[in-house]
């Protein structure tokens, strides 16, 4: 057996009033994937972050290759040969793809200069060995998400990393940005890298690693060979009890159409979009990365003006110009961004939950602070959120119980239209079945869902119809009566019948 | 957070009261009350402008032509007063809140409707305003002898034992603190300044609130404009000249983040009073005036530490600061 390049031992970390890390174990061995697996908030993230010199651990021992080492700071780590991939990649947009592979271990030439030859023709090299197809001159901004990726796994080649970390490197790419990433992966494994794969989806774990370790609540609970381990006892092991993935079957009466969108059209994102959603209907937008879902929503929520087209909410045409205009017509927006857009971090529960409701809860323009409570009680009540109280900062939640803090403030402006972008996308399993059903509930209530995912089976599982989008178009609307998977990934790839 | 910020609020207090411990075993009469109260009075005028610089920082803009807009202002009622001696004073008052907040709205307007980044907008009012000033009075000054009695006594008659002016900064204290806990509009501020991008997602409108903030900024330097010029009763061109930095510098003292969305009315007096007693009491005791200015600007710095540490221990990470 071949010996691990990086052993942790007796990782401890604490921050006040969290125990983030307990003694935890990992060893990771030369060309191998180990997965390293968890449900948000147990704890994958702060070991990262140990591993990469942003945390101090309180107690343990990191070793590389038996030599115990000592990561104060990034650029130690990187030093020690560990690099990380992150899940929004840390690349600069203003510099050149070759400046982000040699940022800070450009090569110089004999007088100390940045050698600018040697870094661009270096640079293309690497690059074309992963056969991206990317010129290393390029300002990176001009590059899309995947490429970025690729960009950073390229750093990772440039620096001679030996401890590759990819922090769910997938959560952006579209079906077929994913397969390039494998193939990057299995070249990452050639080179005899280590590498730590961490991802929330089990179909892209049982494809690629190796091993598997698995934390909850911050202690190392379980690791393995994955070939050995049917998928079911990892899940077991992570959430500590055995979760079905069956998406809640729901009966609801499927009324008139609610909101009607009709050529509705943008100069450069979407063109003539149409699609209507009814009441007590979860309406599916599948489609690629870029294919246009998010803007079409963006626009009938008011963030972005259109060309054409118009929209039509109950029988009444509306021109939302703003977000605020949507929400006081009845349609909001669970953005994809949880962080960025979707909660005000530093911010209590409460004021998150409150804040597009302030109208209501106040009495001749003052606030009042026990309403706002009574309406969040209310309303993250109703979705079972997880948190010590009402007055906890939202930035200590986790993703999960973000998403639910996003979805409570909206219903407590009680909508007609809710409209779900990527709702579950980078939260547990735990977290994700519990909006799963909460979405069930609000078409039973009578609301119409607008769905945008790129998740076949969530798209499958909890659509009544499906839009299908590519390249800012509408493909097709599909009932969804025992459609096949392969349907809709033709339909969004553009890939025409073939005759196999 | 907030039993953060309340120490660190303490911890000012504190430091304002060393200073005055200090100050009184040198000069045992320091202390009496009567002379406190006219540390107080004296620094009404920044607590004031610190509170409106506050709620602009707030919503991550900066009003730089506070100090502007306090002297067109004022040279504006002062020539009235001297014109038209008869209009009744609280009327103008009243106008020198309007004219500043038409000055302070039109700063909000060409951040709201043009997108230009404050600092630049208020860069450029700031010289606008100092020039207008000029063009109005051409380079004259107008002194006491121009000024009528009343307009000048006003804000020196006592209310309860307590000055006049005193009593404005309690007003506007007040009112700006409703404003900031117990109003949607003030909730706005703190919400576009912690995370600018979910606030447009939950229906907030953030040019226009900021836009309220430059507005609020503009009242409060109009209103400090009639009651400079009738405290130092003359109004010239180099009123209140560069103390756009001295208000910023009581904003930040007082644990008002540079970077928005952190700071309170409390924490903004504090700093404001922190400064006063160190402009005011020190010369007491014979400190030079260079080293009032090293004082003033070791307590920026420490302040700046002390709220850095105060956003890390909050949970944010390095990388996140890295990021944003």
């Amino acid at each position: 057996m071949t010996e691990p390049i990086l052993t942790l031992t007796g990782i401890s970390k604490s921050f006040p009033g969290v125990r983030a890390l307990h003694e935890v174990a990992l060893e990771l061995y030369p060309g191998q994937v180990t997965a390293l697996i968890g449900e948000n908030g147990a704890g994958k993230s702060t070991l990262v972050k140990v591993m990469t010199g942003i945390y101090q651990p309180d107690a343990g021992e990191i070793r590389v290759r038996g030599q115990v080492v000592n990561l104060p700071t990034a650029h130690s780590a990187s030093a020690a040969g560990i690099t990380a991939i992150h899940q929004e990649t840390v690349l600069f947009d203003d510099l050149t793809v070759a400046e982000n592979i040699y940022l800070g271990h450009a090569p110089k030439t004999r007088f100390g200069l940045i050698d600018w030859q040697t870094m661009r023709r270096e640079a293309q090299l690497t690059l074309d060995s992963m056969a991206a197809g990317i010129d290393a001159g390029m300002p990176l901004k001009e590059l899309g998400i995947a490429k970025k990726h690729l960009v950073a796994v390229a750093r990772a080649l440039s620096v001679d990393a030996q401890v590759v970390i990819m922090d769910e490197p997938t959560a952006a790419l579209s079906q077929k940005e994913i397969e390039e990433l494998y193939v990057l992966v299995d070249l990452l494994k050639q080179d005899g890298k280590a590498i730590l794969f961490i991802s929330h989806k089990f179909d892209e774990i049982y494809r690629i690693a190796d091993r598997y370790t698995v934390f909850r609540d911050g202690e190392m609970v379980g690791k393995g060979m994955i070939a050995d381990t049917p998928q079911g006892e990892v899940v077991r092991m992570m959430v500590g009890r055995s979760v079905d993935q069956i998406f809640p079957k729901r009966e609801t009466a499927i009324g008139e159409p609610v909101l009607a969108v009709d050529g509705l059209s943008h100069p450069t994102e979407f063109e003539d979009i149409a699609f209507a959603v009814r009441k007590g209907e979860i309406l599916g937008f599948y489609g690629l990365v870029g294919a246009g879902r998010s803007e079409v929503m963006q626009a009938v929520f008011g963030m972005t003006p259109v060309s054409a087209g118009t929209i039509t909410l109950e029988g009444r045409a509306i021109a939302p110009r703003s977000p605020a205009d949507a929400v006081e017509a009845g349609i909001v927006y669970v953005p994809e961004e949880r962080g960025k857009q979707g909660v005000i971090t530093g911010e209590p529960i409460f004021k998150n939950v409150s804040l597009p409701s302030l109208g209501k809860t106040s009495r001749s323009g003052f606030l009042r602070m026990a309403e706002e409570f009574k309406l969040s009680r209310t309303y993250t009540g109703r979705l079972d959120l997880r948190a010590s109280s009402l007055s906890q900062n939202v930035s200590t939640l986790s993703g999960g119980n973000q998403q639910k803090v996003v979805i409570a403030k909206w219903l407590a402006t009680l909508p007609k239209v809710i409209i779900l972008d990527e709702p579950t996308k980078g939260i547990d399993i735990g977290s994700k079945a519990a909006v799963h059903e909460f979405m069930g509930e609000l078409v039973a209530q009578g609301l119409s869902v607008i769905m945008v995912s790129s998740e076949l089976p969530e798209i499958l599982g909890m659509s009544d119809r499906i839009v299908v989008m590519r390249d800012g178009l509408v493909v097709d609307t599909l009932d969804n009566d025992g459609l096949a998977p392969e349907t809709l990934v033709r339909l969004a790839a553009g890939i025409v019948e073939d005759a196999a | 957070m907030n039993r953060l910020l309340k120490t660190r609020e303490l911890w000012l207090a504190l430091a304002i009261l060393a200073v005055l411990v200090l100050v009184t075993i040198r000069f045992p009469r320091f202390a009496q009350p009567g002379n406190l109260l006219t540390i107080f009075n004296d620094t009404s005028i920044l607590m004031m402008l610190a509170l409106g610089q506050m709620a602009v920082i707030l919503t991550r803009s900066i009003d730089l032509s506070m100090a502007s807009n306090l002297a067109l202002t004022g040279m504006i009622v002062a020539m009235v007063n001297a014109a038209f001696p008869m209009i009744p004073i609280p009327l103008l008052i009243a106008a020198s809140v309007a004219i500043g907040a038409g000055l302070g709205a039109f700063n909000g307007v060409l951040v709201w409707k043009l997108d230009i980044p404050p600092i630049v907008v208020t860069l450029g009012t700031l010289t606008i305003y100092r020039g207008l000033v000029f063009v109005i009075s051409g380079g004259a000054w107008v002194n006491a002898a121009q000024m009528s009695p009343d307009f000048i006594q006003l804000q020196r008659g006592s209310f309860l034992g307590l000055p006049i002016l005193s009593w404005f900064a309690i007003v506007v204290a007040a009112l700006v603190y409703v404003l900031m806990t117990r109003t949607p509009q003030g909730r706005a501020f703190y919400a576009i300044g912690v995370n600018p991008t979910a606030s447009v997602y939950t229906g907030i409108n953030v040019g226009q609130t900021k836009f309220w903030a430059f507005v609020l900024s503009g009242a409060i330097s109009g209103l400090c404009g009639y009651l400079w010029i009738s405290r130092y009763v003359i109004a010239s061109v180099e009123v209140a000249s560069g103390y756009e930095l001295t208000i910023i510098a009581a904003c930040v003292i007082g644990g008002v983040s540079i970077a928005g969305g952190i700071g309170t009315v409390a924490g903004a007096l504090l700093g404001a009073l922190f400064l006063g007693v160190v402009n005011n009491a020190l010369p007491v005791i014979g400190v030079s005036p260079f080293w009032q200015m090293a004082i003033s600007g070791a307590a920026i710095l420490i302040a700046v530490v002390l709220n850095a540490r105060g956003e890390t221990r909050k949970g944010r990470v390095i990388l996140k600061r890295a990021e944003a």
